[in-house]
This record gives structure tokens, C-alpha cells and sequence, in this order.
């Protein structure tokens, strides 16, 4: 019998989700043994043409990394949601936007100009911009189409499965794999990760006060951290009560505050606006002044609540009036 | 239609009143026969402190232009302290809502007790003109945050390529 085809690709990413399939070590074997790998560009050499030549449903699963914001990653991801009976949204970017989802906070012009004109490093006279399309004595060289507002996968395409993270954690990565080669999936459109907030299995649970509240919030260079007292009580902006376990901790045990790669336990409509409510509602005064004061640590809102979620947002991104239009 | 029409705009404004003061505050004006514009459609939460920022997005997200929140005066709070809390989580609310580029005239923190009725209609009115001239806040559906149409991206390329950019 043959084995089960899989196809692995990579939208708005770093790398990092490919590079964590790879850490599982010896246990890839096994995934390799029980799967056969047609598509995967980080680490294979495979076309397009390998995928377009496929029978629609053929694959089995395709993991998918990275946020949308491009025609190119458009049509790949279209294509390899027509060849695949499930599609996995894999880490951070595909769920909920990740760090490239900041990017709708700015709008393509912007970018371009501070890309290609603005940043210190940069000489560019003759102010040249790539194009989408360029007539040299060649022929005409094209470029695919760079989206004013980055999206998460699922709202370009129909997702089956999340898996979140940044990236997401090995344990979690061989879980879903045994559960995929077992056929034990939950049903469809499950996050594949504990649905518990982070607190849960963090190492310094025990000193979490009963009733926390903040005179002053604190950055992680600031001050000496506590290796073992609960880092919200050292007044640094740690996420993990709004969110998902699943990583072990891994941020928290070794003295870094939780960013909230996990993304929101499921009764959460909009992460970003649970942690300001909650990271506010701990400001230790009553008086407006004084509120103002302590709030103004936390420097950056968006960066700090939306890190990996912005496109996932409920306003998505930056307030852009409907009949402005496209550029 | 009109409702985008700017001569013609009528503001769309949600309002969150607290159970104790001001949603009762808001029974007095109407049992007094205040009159104030009907703009507002207001929800009655428990406190102002069970407003959830999330609720504000939603508002602004489902087609509200601005939204109001009413609570006890500082010390009245019903439940000690939840006024503090919605002042806090405000606050925050406010500046976030400034760098995604909404203006924070479209949200509105106000204590209104429970026989401030004549406030209320005050308010309500302030608020109304005030996002009035604002002009309506068209937040954009996701699904249009699609690429625009594939042929205008290729003729506009094509027009900046013979417009001789190197």
C-alpha cells in the first residue's frame, strides 16, 4: 500500500516552522516512515509543477507556514488547498499573523518608501522600486504583487487544523504527526494545542499572588530578575494568563516574560484586547494622573498586545477609510 | 447611500451604561421627557468594569462610528471598585486605538450617577456632534483586504515601468 502523500510550504515566514520539523530528530524517521514528503521547498527539491501534476485530494495534509500577503503565496496556498484533503495552519504567522502581521500597522507605500529610500543604510538616487512587471531587451520580467494588508491563512483559504507557536513546540509538532498517521485528529477546525492558559504549567505558579496589582511596570533589562517568583508579580508584562499552553513554559523558565506566540484559549474573541484588559486592569491607582503614569510603560501597545496577531484582529489592521481604495 | 454622504451623516453610537448609575440615570431622563438625540443605542452591563475592551472593537467592527461608557462616579462604584478598573483598561484602550490610526474623540469615559439624568442628555448630544463631525468610521470588511483586481495591478505596472522608472 502506498504511504500517504504530505507537502510542507512556507508563505510570510522566517524559517522557523520548517526548521522545527526538522528538530523532532530521530523521530522524523518515523514521520518519514509512515509518510511521503511531495512538496517541500525549504528542504527538498521539488517544483511546482511536482504539486500542479498531483490529482486533486491527492495529498493527504499540507502544512502550511506563514502569513498571505503576496499573489504569489495567494496562488500557492490555493493551489495546495486544492490537492489537499486537510490543510494544517502551521505556527504563529499562519494562525494568527505572527510577526509579519505588525506589517498592518503601515500600508505598501510606506514600507516601500521606508524600505527602499528612508532606512539609513540605504543609497538609492535614481529612487528605483521594483515593479510587478518590467520590459527589458529580454522580455518582460515580472515580480508577484506585494498586498497592502498582510492576512492570516485562513482568511485566504479554508484551514482544517491551527497549530500555534513561533514556532510551534516539538512536542506538540510529534503529537500531531501521531495523531494525523494514527487517524485520532479532533474534529475539524481544532487548535492542536491545550486548551489552558500558560500560567497553568509555568514553573512559578506558586508565587503568583492572590491579588495582583502593579505601582510600575518594568522591561526585562531593567531589573534583576527572580528566577523562581512569577514575573507578572515582578511587574513585567508577561501574557501567559491570556495564553495558550502547550510550549512547556519554555519562555518563562528561563526568565523572559511570555510574548504570546500560543495565541488565546478558544473562548477569546480577539487576543490582543484580553491582554490589554487584563495588563491594564492591574495599574495599582485610582487616580487618572497616576493611572497615565504607570500605563505609559507599556510603550507600545500593539507591539506588546498583538506581537503574533495582528492580522487576526478584530480591525486587522490600521484604520484605512473604505473609499481610499487601493493604490 | 446617505449614511456615507457626509452632509447627511448620522452618527452610529454605542453606548455601554452601567446597571447602577448611569443606565438608571438614562430611565430619569427618559421619565423626565428629556429629549436628547437618537443616535445612541444603548446596552445596560452590570458595571462599567465588566466592559470588555474586546466589546469596543466589536462595536466599532459591526458599524459603530463611536462609542460611549458610563459608570459611577470615582467611590460610587456598586462593586467597590470596577469604575477604577474601566478607567484603566480606557486608558490603554485609548492610545492603542490612536496608533491603529482611530481618532479618540470616538470613544467617550464619563460617570454619571444615578440622578444625573440631565447629564446623560448632555452627553449624548456632545457625543453625537462631536463624531458627527468625525465622519463616519468605515472600517474596512476583510474580505476586500484582498489584492486589488490582477488586471489594474498589471496595467498600473506597466504604466510605472514606460513611465521610466529605471
Amino acid at each position: 500500500m502506498s504511504k500517504p502523500k504530505v507537502g510542507f510550504y512556507w508563505c510570510a515566514s522566517c524559517g522557523g516552522c520548517d526548521e522545527v520539523v526538522v528538530d523532532l530528530g530521530a523521530d522524523i524517521l518515523k514521520v518519514v516512515g509512515a509518510v511521503d514528503i511531495v512538496f517541500w521547498p525549504v528542504a527538498m527539491d521539488f517544483k511546482r509543477s511536482d504539486v500542479e501534476n498531483l490529482a486533486d485530494g491527492e495529498l493527504a495534509v499540507s502544512f502550511i507556514n506563514g502569513a498571505v500577503r503576496s499573489s504569489e503565496q495567494h496562488e500557492m496556498v490555493e493551489l495546495l488547498r486544492r490537492k489537499s484533503q486537510l490543510v494544517v495552519a502551521f505556527g504563529s504567522c499562519a494562525h494568527t499573523g505572527g510577526i509579519p502581521g505588525l506589517a498592518n500597522l503601515f500600508d505598501r507605500r510606506a514600507m516601500f518608501e521606508e524600505a527602499f529610500f528612508n532606512v539609513p543604510s540605504v543609497v538609492n538616487e535614481e529612487k528605483v522600486v521594483p515593479l510587478e512587471e518590467y520590459k527589458t531587451p529580454q522580455g518582460i520580467v515580472t515580480l508577484p504583487n506585494l498586498w497592502n494588508t498582510v492576512k492570516t491563512l485562513d482568511q485566504v483559504i479554508p484551514v482544517d487544523y491551527y497549530l500555534p507557536g513561533c514556532p510551534p513546540p516539538v512536542s506538540l509538532v510529534g503529537e500531531m504527526f501521531n495523531k494525523i498517521v494514527k487517524g485520532e485528529l479532533p474534529p475539524r477546525g481544532s487548535i492542536l494545542a491545550p486548551d489552558i492558559a500558560l500560567c497553568d504549567e509555568c514553573p512559578r505558579k506558586e508565587t503568583k499572588p492572590d491579588k495582583m496589582s502593579q505601582k510600575e511596570f518594568k522591561r526585562p533589562h531593567e531589573i534583576m530578575i527572580d528566577p523562581e517568583k512569577c514575573l507578572l508579580a515582578q511587574g513585567l508584562l508577561c501574557l501567559g494568563p491570556i495564553t495558550r499552553k502547550g510550549c512547556g513554559a519554555a519562555c518563562t523558565r528561563v526568565n523572559m516574560p511570555c510574548t504570546g506566540c500560543m495565541g488565546p484559549v478558544s473562548n477569546v474573541l480577539d487576543y490582543g484586547m484580553k491582554a490589554l484588559s487584563a495588563v491594564a486592569s492591574l495599574a495599582d491607582a485610582n487616580d487618572e494622573e497616576e493611572i497615565e503614569k504607570i500605563l505609559c510603560k507599556v510603550v507600545d501597545p500593539v507591539g506588546t498586545f498583538y506581537r503574533y496577531s495582528l492580522p487576526a484582529s478584530l480591525l486587522h489592521r490600521h484604520y484605512q477609510p473604505v473609499v481610499q481604495g487601493e493604490k | 447611500m446617505s449614511d456615507n454622504d457626509r452632509n447627511h451623516f448620522e452618527p452610529r453610537i454605542v453606548a455601554f451604561f452601567c446597571n447602577w448609575c448611569t443606565y438608571t440615570a438614562a430611565d430619569l431622563a427618559g421619565t423626565a421627557r428629556m429629549t436628547y438625540s437618537p443616535n445612541v443605542r444603548v446596552i445596560r452591563i452590570m458595571c462599567s468594569g465588566r466592559l470588555d475592551p474586546q466589546f469596543v472593537l466589536k462595536a466599532f467592527r459591526e458599524g459603530a462610528d463611536g462609542v460611549l461608557i458610563g459608570g459611577c462616579h470615582p467611590g460610587d462604584c456598586h462593586y467597590q471598585e470596577g469604575n477604577y478598573k474601566a478607567l484603566r483598561r480606557f486608558k490603554l484602550l485609548k492610545r492603542f486605538l490612536s496608533q491603529m490610526g482611530i481618532e479618540e474623540e470616538r470613544i467617550r469615559l464619563e460617570w454619571i450617577a444615578a440622578s444625573e439624568g440631565d447629564k446623560v442628555q448632555k452627553v449624548i448630544n456632545q457625543m453625537t456632534e462631536q463624531v458627527r463631525k468625525l465622519g463616519p468610521l468605515n472600517l474596512e470588511p476583510i474580505s476586500q483586504m484582498h489584492p486589488p483586481k490582477e488586471k489594474n495591478v498589471k496595467a498600473k505596472a506597466v504604466a510605472m515601468a514606460k513611465g521610466g522608472a529605471s
